[in-house]
């Protein structure tokens, strides 16, 4: 028995003290029809063996520095300073619960507190909740909070198609229970902001962009959140947050509602979960927040200290009229994205957001002096952050093939699989763990792979 | 733990303090743009010891598992296994990008495939889902599964969901956000669902009913295959709220009572940490009728390898990427670790400790469902006549070093204490947890001020909820030093 401490005296003891005969004996109203099934599983193991099976196992997959690896779209290769893991790693934070009993929690709730703190910082927004469970999910809750706001008057939400696709999925499948709809501007048109601002009427009760989009591009967000409000309607803005160590946040061109994967804030990558979500917005919307609040208050003794808040919002108290279903959150990853931030610090972040620049940059430029091929063709001239489009002379899925099959290099996201008019193009992402050497490594296998 | 108050990281800020030492540009640098740059992104700045510190005095004012017992009912707040958190960070699993080429993620997708097939077995499904990311997740997912089934068969009608008294709250704002609209149905003398309430509200507007077996008072529903009867009977379908599982797995297969679908908690059953509140992972079975409807896309075996399918009516992603992936490699672990045998095992254990005090509770506390209870059970922290109320019992146990048992919930019980021990807790911790309620209730008659004043040596007292929620302090006012 693997984690059971029993000793068989201790058992008979205990079955005795119950009245009981046997451990057979304690399940009385299960139906004998089904109980105790036979479950066809694998036999029991050794940790010591299941250790060596999980390697064995992971050893299947292709591992490879991530300097050689050129994949984002969505979730990157960062570097993660070691007291994230050291801090992750301590078992009085990773084996609690939810902060309930606040007098043995403000280990957690102050760190969740300096989480909102700078996060709120970094967004230019005036509330963050305590997480949520990823990017995408936070933009599903950030599109049905602009909902409420409009009190059932406005069921339409534009979407921009320059939203991570799989963001935009997300918020379709939550949408199936209102009667709200998207519209999605047109994808050819993806660096547009204008077309879609003139998508947005009276029945809109959100506009939805990404900046840097999906595609790298930094919109321009000037402007955007006056034609917004102007209509009576919400501006979400879906962010980087790295992005935010080096350009102006979207909360100080106005935002509603701000929300990003924080996956890059020193969370790994873990096939794509668990990650981060980032739920921001401002304070006239706090009582229409989902997910959990940390506020400072103070003890019986006049001491600082630290609760979880306005409960009254939340499903345990709320039931069925709660702002939302969300209970388990993504806790333990907020409390290793505020370890990252306080490590990077205002300078350390710069430094990773000006270090993600000028790589993608240099990379860029060498790729588009290859022949055949083409950096951002969509849109030239956009200032684009750490991710950029390249037009290639083949499609893709070859081309990537070869780049690992030939030169041990993962490539950049195929575009074609969700924008069909994109076929021949590829989302290379390029951060500071991609040195000088990878990416002309990388210049030079597209050259070859390109042939 | 510790009592001495932690300054904030704004208050540690050092203008020019530096964590980190970044590589300089080893390429060209690009020209910034000038309009749309920031001047300071408002971080703290603290040395890496100044951050150590700061969060490993945190830590010590903080509460988990690894520090003591946690009955906290219906959260299972069992040991997390130290070898599942290396496992999980072996680079394989922690580097993979959920984006690569399949052909160079085989590991992890075999790993997903075998998990969907182990819940499958031990819930008695036909399909699973691994992509919602928690219980409350899971229960949308499942519950969007069941409008869809319903919508696909041309029934537009069932806009109604059953749910007992005794639920999670989750259950019913999970229903709302579907656009369905929850009916509560009361409990019986028993601490059952009233199969006559469940009767009486069964009809062609019923989309189906969210069953909660082992429910909320730890008690196996009596009634359970006439519940399902009657909502199969009306074209309802039945959704198992899977948080109580660590009562069944190897005990009974919900599938095989009739359950259409369910949400696993890995974080409850199979054992990965709860994280402080998260991240959890929440995989949905369904029976074969639904599917059809599950998100996509599923893991599938294709000959010697393992690609990715998307059901035919599927409702679509109801997250990025292929959900939790961590939590699937502890959750992996964990059952392969144990086995059907050992999961059974574990099943027994959690119900004999819960049983193990009830018996040792029951002459100092109210039990009102005195019978044989599954992995948890409800007594009233009330005691009689000294004004000390659930809530007073809960902080004082603080003091004695046990994390307090979920209180107020469930509803239908006054001043609930609701207590679940789990099996990974020896009889030596649920004898001196017993004896410390026990010394509880004597203080609440010869000292209730005591108790009532409670806790007194936590690292602080009783905080002022009201303020906070009055003063909304939401960041922190200090100013970056």
């Amino acid at each position: 028995m693997a984690y059971v401490p029993h000793t068989d005296a201790e058992r008979s003891e205990m079955l005795k003290a119950i009245g009981v005969a046997k451990m057979a004996d304690l399940f009385p109203d299960v139906p004998a029809r089904v109980r105790f099934p036979k479950l066809d599983l694998p036999p029991p193991s050794s940790e010591l063996d299941i250790a060596r099976e999980m390697r064995t196992l992971g050893a299947r997959n292709v591992v490879v520095d991530p300097s050689h690896s050129f994949l984002g779209a969505g979730a990157y290769h960062h570097f993660r300073p070691a007291e994230v893991d050291y801090v992750l790693s301590r078992g009085e934070f990773y084996t609690s619960y939810t902060q309930y009993q606040p007098e043995v929690s403000q280990g957690m709730l102050q760190a969740l507190f300096e989480y909102q703190s700078m996060i709120c910082r970094l967004t230019g927004m005036e509330v963050s909740n305590a997480s949520h469970y990823d990017g995408a999910t936070a933009l599903a809750e950030a599109v049905l909070l602009a909902l409420n706001v409009a009190q059932g008057k406005r069921g339409k939400i534009v979407l921009s198609p320059a939203v991570h696709p799989q963001y935009r999925a997300v918020v379709r499948t939550y949408l199936a229970g209102t009667h709200a709809a998207t519209i999605v501007g047109d994808a050819d048109a993806i660096t547009e902001l204008s077309q879609l601002t003139s998508l947005i009427d009276s029945e809109t009760a959100a506009l939805v962009i990404q900046s840097p989009n999906f595609f790298g591009q930094c919109e321009a967000l000037e402007g955007i959140a006056d034609a917004v409000h102007r209509a009576g309607a919400l501006l979400v803005v879906v962010t980087d947050p790295i992005a935010l160590g080096l350009f102006k946040p979207p909360g100080a061109y106005g935002a509603d509602i701000v929300v990003c994967d924080g996956q890059s804030l020193g969370i790994p990558l873990s096939f794509g979960g668990p990650h981060l979500g980032v739920f921001t917005a401002r304070m006239a919307q706090v009582r229409r927040l989902s997910g959990h609040l940390v506020g400072e208050t103070v003890d019986a003794d006049g001491r600082r200290a630290y609760v979880l808040t306005l409960a009254t919002r939340e499903q345990h108290i709320r039931r069925a009229k709660a702002t939302s279903n969300i209970c388990t959150n993504s806790a333990v990853c907020a409390l290793g994205a505020a370890v990252y931030l306080a490590t990077m610090g205002k300078s350390g972040l710069r430094q990773v957001a000006e270090l993600c620049f000028h790589k993608s940059h240099y990379a860029a430029q060498e790729i588009g002096k290859l022949k055949g091929f083409a950096v951002n063709p969509q849109a030239p001239k956009k200032t684009f952050f750490k991710e950029f489009v390249v037009r290639l002379p083949r499609p893709a899925a070859a081309v990537n093939k070869r780049l690992r099959e030939q030169h041990g290099i993962i490539g950049g996201y195929d575009l074609g699989r969700d924008y069909p008019q994109l076929r021949d193009h590829m989302l290379i992402a390029v951060t500071e763990v991609n040195t000088r050497a990878s990416i002309d490594r990388l210049v030079q296998a597209l050259s070859e792979a390109a042939r | 733990m510790s009592r001495n108050a932690t300054p904030t990281l704004n208050e540690l800020s050092v203008p020019g303090r530096r964590g980190v030492d970044l590589p300089k540009p080893d390429v060209p640098k690009a020209k910034l743009p000038t309009a749309d740059l920031r001047e300071d992104c408002g971080l703290p700045e603290l040395s890496q010891l100044d951050v150590v510190r700061h969060y490993l005095a945190l830590s010590q004012r903080n509460f988990g598992v690894d520090s003591g017992f946690y009955p906290l009912g219906s959260c299972t707040m069992k040991y997390n296994p130290k070898i599942n958190e290396e496992i999980a960070r072996i680079p394989a699993f922690a580097e993979a990008h959920p984006l690569q080429d399949l052909d160079t993620v085989q590991g992890n997708l075999a790993l997903m495939f075998e998990l969907q097939q182990w819940l499958a077995e031990i819930g008695g499904f036909a399909g699973v889902t691994l992509q919602p990311a928690a219980g409350a997740h899971g229960e949308f997912t499942g519950l969007l599964m069941m409008r869809a089934y319903h919508h696909a068969r041309g029934d537009q009608r069932r806009t109604r969901i059953l749910i007992p008294n005794s639920a999670h709250g989750t259950n019913p704002a999970s229903a709302t956000m579907v656009g369905f609209t929850a009916v509560e149905l009361r409990s019986d003398a028993h601490g059952n669902i009233d199969l006559e309430a469940v009767r009486s509200a069964c009809d062609d507007t019923v989309a189906g009913i969210m069953m909660t077996n082992p429910n909320t008072l730890g008690l196996f529903e009596e009634q359970i295959e006439g519940v399902v009867g009657l909502v199969h009977g009306c074209g309802g379908l039945v959704y198992g709220d899977g948080a109580n599982m660590n009562a069944l797995a190897g005990i009974a297969r919900p599938g095989d009572l009739g359950f259409d679908v369910m949400h696993f908690n890995l974080h409850k059953t199979f054992s990965t940490p709860h994280g402080g509140g998260g991240p959890g992972a929440g995989p949905v079975g369904v029976s074969e009728r639904l599917v059809d409807f599950l998100p996509g896309p599923l893991i599938a075996r294709q000959g010697d390898s393992y690609g990715l399918v998307e059901p035919k009516q599927s409702i679509g992603r109801v997250s990025t990427f292929f959900g939790n992936f961590g939590m699937f490699v502890r959750a992996y672990a964990y059952i392969r670790r144990h086995g059907a045998a050992g999961l059974r095992a574990n099943s027994e254990h959690a119900v004999l400790n819960a049983n193990y005090l009830r018996v040792k509770l029951r002459d100092a506390y109210v039990v009102p469902y005195d019978r044989i209870n599954m992995h948890e059970f409800v007594c009233e922290g009330a005691i009689e006549g000294t004004g000390v109320r659930a809530l007073d019992v809960a902080k004082r146990l603080l003091d004695y070093g046990f994390h307090p048992p979920t209180n107020y919930f469930p509803l239908i019980v006054p001043e609930a204490l609701m207590i679940e021990p789990t099996e990974t807790e020896s009889k030596p911790t649920l004898d001196a947890f017993a004896d410390a309620m026990r010394a509880i209730a004597q203080e609440a008659k010869s000292d209730p001020a005591l108790v009532k004043s409670a806790p007194h040596e936590t690292p602080v007292r009783r905080v002022d909820e009201v303020k906070a929620a009055r003063e909304l302090i939401l960041t922190d006012r200090a100013k970056v030093g």
